[in-house]
């Protein structure tokens, strides 16, 4: 079976700085990730998973090797194409909340339609959508800051979601809540990969969530050292 | 990111830090309020001169007398040869002597090169001005050049026609027992002159509007006759003299070409020395105080210059700790796909909206205060200059100042919109 995988690294290496301060945060990191499928990028504080998802996610450049979206080299990807490509086909989790406190849940939720040009109706509709499958259709008006954490990560979600993105990347997205509301949060995800069949790419520390991906990626020192998938349930 | 989306998010991220960005556009505001009441001094005073000019007369026109063949000097204390052709000229102290032009002087003014047409300016001396009415009151009559106006406080222009007109200055409504100006246009005043035989002759004349006394209305403070009353008067004045004696003259006007260059009036000026004779231009009467108030005008406008650039810092640092507030926001928004030119363009909009806000609000606060001002003033301190408006408007001036406010707020915003702009967004992501 010889599927197009929807994401490859090939053999990336990203270094930070040069000559003798340089420091080689991937060193050579080869994988492929599947249409539909759920990824967990483990590993130790400062082993690297950060910067790999944000080379995965076009975000950063690797200082050598190449990111492959459906089969196509992503280093010919520039400028307004490159941010088209982003916009469209990626939704972020990031380790922090990153919402703009003093604008409301709906304008928040709807970041990514407004950069896209979406006109205002439309950018509505699928921003009280989003936030209706999040159960937060009546917080659309309230300002983000007046949220409590739990539901600052959902309207997170329904931040990464509402563009329809085929792959969402997180970033310890239940590294800021209490285990009952990561629990929540996790659900939330792994219900949407079900239904929609988006793929998950999650960075955790979290034994228990790595657990319930269809794939554990672990790295050490910039290295995929161990590659586990789960039986197939 | 479409346009009007950029222009909603610059606008309302300016309203983010209230503080701050009211502190920036109360920078800004008193840069343009300044600029704008000096402009408007400037305005104002110059659409005066400009009235006045055209009081005066048109630009295209000289006033010309000949030079005394001996040249007194003022100082001398020597007796002074008697010059059958010397004539006063000017009132008060600075009286200047200067030879009467004759018909031919004229004739030879009119070959002169640059001269198109030359027209003696013909002087007559009433007695008197007065009603049935009321009692006589001395009076001065001057005729008008082409392209002369008077500011109308009632009534309408003398034409050239064949009745005797004139324009009574607005001081003698009263004292000629007229209720009002409007009262005064139409009605009959007779003028009395005498001649050189010393036998009086009365003219009646209409009134036809009342005139404002400017500065350099035609006439000064007297009255202005059209054409026709000043050749009545003049034949009145000159009965009993030959033709030869009749026609001399203090002055005359000299036209020259309207597209004519400084260059060119230049020329004509010394032309016009060398064969004797000098002339002066209405920018010559006017030009060292129009002088006088575009300098004074200047140094205001460059104090409210300096004033926005300081202001302009304030906006450059206001901008910049907004990018500093902001970083993760760029990074999220350029990891979501805005592209650094909308980021560019999202902060120098920030800036230029900043600019508008400071600039309109002092602009429109400027022109209220400065219309009440010269009303204020124009009562009381300005009262004996009608139709001066110290402080005046006008909208293209008005659009210049908002415009280059917010290019500068624009120029301003450029150095952090290009910071931000060149954010990379992993880097801004892991900011703290
Ligand atoms: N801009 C940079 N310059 C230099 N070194 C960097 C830079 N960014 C990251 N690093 C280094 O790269 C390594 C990997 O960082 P990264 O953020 O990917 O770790 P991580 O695995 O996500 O850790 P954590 O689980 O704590 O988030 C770290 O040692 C970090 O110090
Ligand atoms: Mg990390």
């Amino acid at each position: 079976m010889t599927r197009t995988p929807v994401l490859a690294a090939r053999d990336l290496r990203r270094s930070y700085g040069r000559g003798q301060n340089s420091f080689d945060a991937l060193r050579g990191v080869s994988f492929e990730i599947f249409e539909g499928e759920t990824v967990a990028i483990v590993g130790k504080s400062g082993s690297g998973k950060s910067t790999l998802m944000h080379v995965l996610a076009l975000m950063d450049e690797p200082t050598s090797g190449t990111v492959e979206l459906s089969g196509t080299d992503t280093r010919r990807l520039r400028g307004r194409v490159l941010n088209k490509v982003r916009n469209r086909t990626f939704g972020f989790v990031f380790q922090q909340f990153f919402l703009t406190p003093k604008a409301t849940v709906l304008d928040n939720v709807t970041l990514p339609l407004t950069i896209a040009g979406v006109p205002r109706s439309e950018r509505r509709a699928r921003g009280m959508a989003a936030l209706a499958q999040l159960e937060l259709a009546d917080k659309a008006r309230s300002k983000a800051n007046d949220l409590s954490g739990g539901q600052k990560q959902r309207v997170v979600i329904a931040r990464a979601l509402v563009n329809q993105p085929r792959i969402i990347f997180a970033d310890e997205p239940t590294g800021n809540l209490d285990s009952t509301t990561g629990a929540i949060v996790e659900d939330i995800l792994f219900q949407l990969n079900r239904e929609t069949g988006i793929t998950l790419v999650i960075v955790t520390h979290d034994e228990t969530l790595a657990a319930r991906c269809d794939r554990r990626l672990v790295i050490r020192d910039g290295e995929l050292v161990d590659e586990t998938r789960r039986a197939a349930a | 990111m479409k346009t009007t989306d950029l222009i909603g998010t610059a606008v309302s991220n300016t309203f983010r830090s209230k503080t701050r960005t009211l502190l920036t556009v109360l920078a800004i505001f008193v840069g343009a309020f300044t600029l704008t009441l000096t402009s408007g001094l400037g305005t104002g005073i110059n659409a005066y001169i400009d009235d006045t000019l055209a009081g005066i007369g048109a630009s295209d026109i000289m006033t010309v007398t000949k030079n005394a063949d001996t040249a007194t000097d003022p100082t001398s204390t020597e007796p002074e040869k008697y010059d059958p052709d010397a004539v006063q000229s000017g009132v008060g102290p600075a009286t200047t002597t200067v030879t009467a032009l004759t018909p031919d002087d004229i004739d030879e003014l009119a070959t002169i090169d640059g001269v198109l047409e030359v027209t003696p300016v013909i002087s007559v001396t009433p007695d008197y001005i007065e009603t049935e009415s009321s009692d006589p009151y001395v009076v001065s009559i001057a005729g008008v050049m082409e392209g002369q106006s008077a500011q109308l406080a009632a009534g309408s222009m003398i034409d050239d026609g064949d009745d005797l007109e004139l324009l009574l200055p607005t001081s003698y409504v009263d004292v000629l027992g007229f209720s009002s100006a409007e009262d005064a246009v139409g009605a009959t005043v007779t003028i009395a002159i005498t001649d050189n035989e010393r036998e009086q002759h009365l003219i009646d004349a209409t009134i036809v509007g009342v005139a404002d006394e400017t500065l350099a209305s035609p006439a000064g403070a007297g009255a202005v006759a059209n054409d026709a009353l000043t050749d009545a008067l003049f034949d009145a004045q000159s009965t009993g003299l030959t033709d030869e004696e009749a026609d001399r003259y203090a002055q005359a006007t000299v036209r020259f070409a309207d597209d004519a260059t400084d260059d060119e009036i230049a020329d004509l000026k010394q032309n016009l020395e060398d064969a004797g004779y000098t002339g002066t231009t209405v920018e010559d009467q006017l030009g060292a105080f129009t002088a006088v108030i575009d300098g004074i005008v200047f140094v205001l406008n460059a104090f409210a210059i300096i004033a926005l650039l300081a202001a302009a810092f304030g906006i450059v640092n206001t901008l910049l700790m907004s990018v500093q507030e902001r970083t993760r926001e760029i990074g999220l928004m350029k990891a979501m796909g805005l592209g650094s030119g909308k980021v560019f363009g999202l902060f120098s909009l920030e800036a230029t909206f900043i600019g508008f806000l400071g600039s309109a609000i002092g602009v429109v606060l400027a022109m209220l205060a400065g219309t009440a001002l010269s009303s204020a003033l124009s009562g009381s301190l300005l009262a004996d200059l009608p139709g001066l408006t110290l402080i005046a408007f006008d909208p293209a001036s008005i659009a210049v100042i908002i415009l280059a406010v917010m290019a500068i707020a624009f120029l301003a915003g450029t150095l952090p919109a290009a910071r931000a702009a060149r954010a990379d967004p992993v880097s801004s992501l892991r900011y703290e």
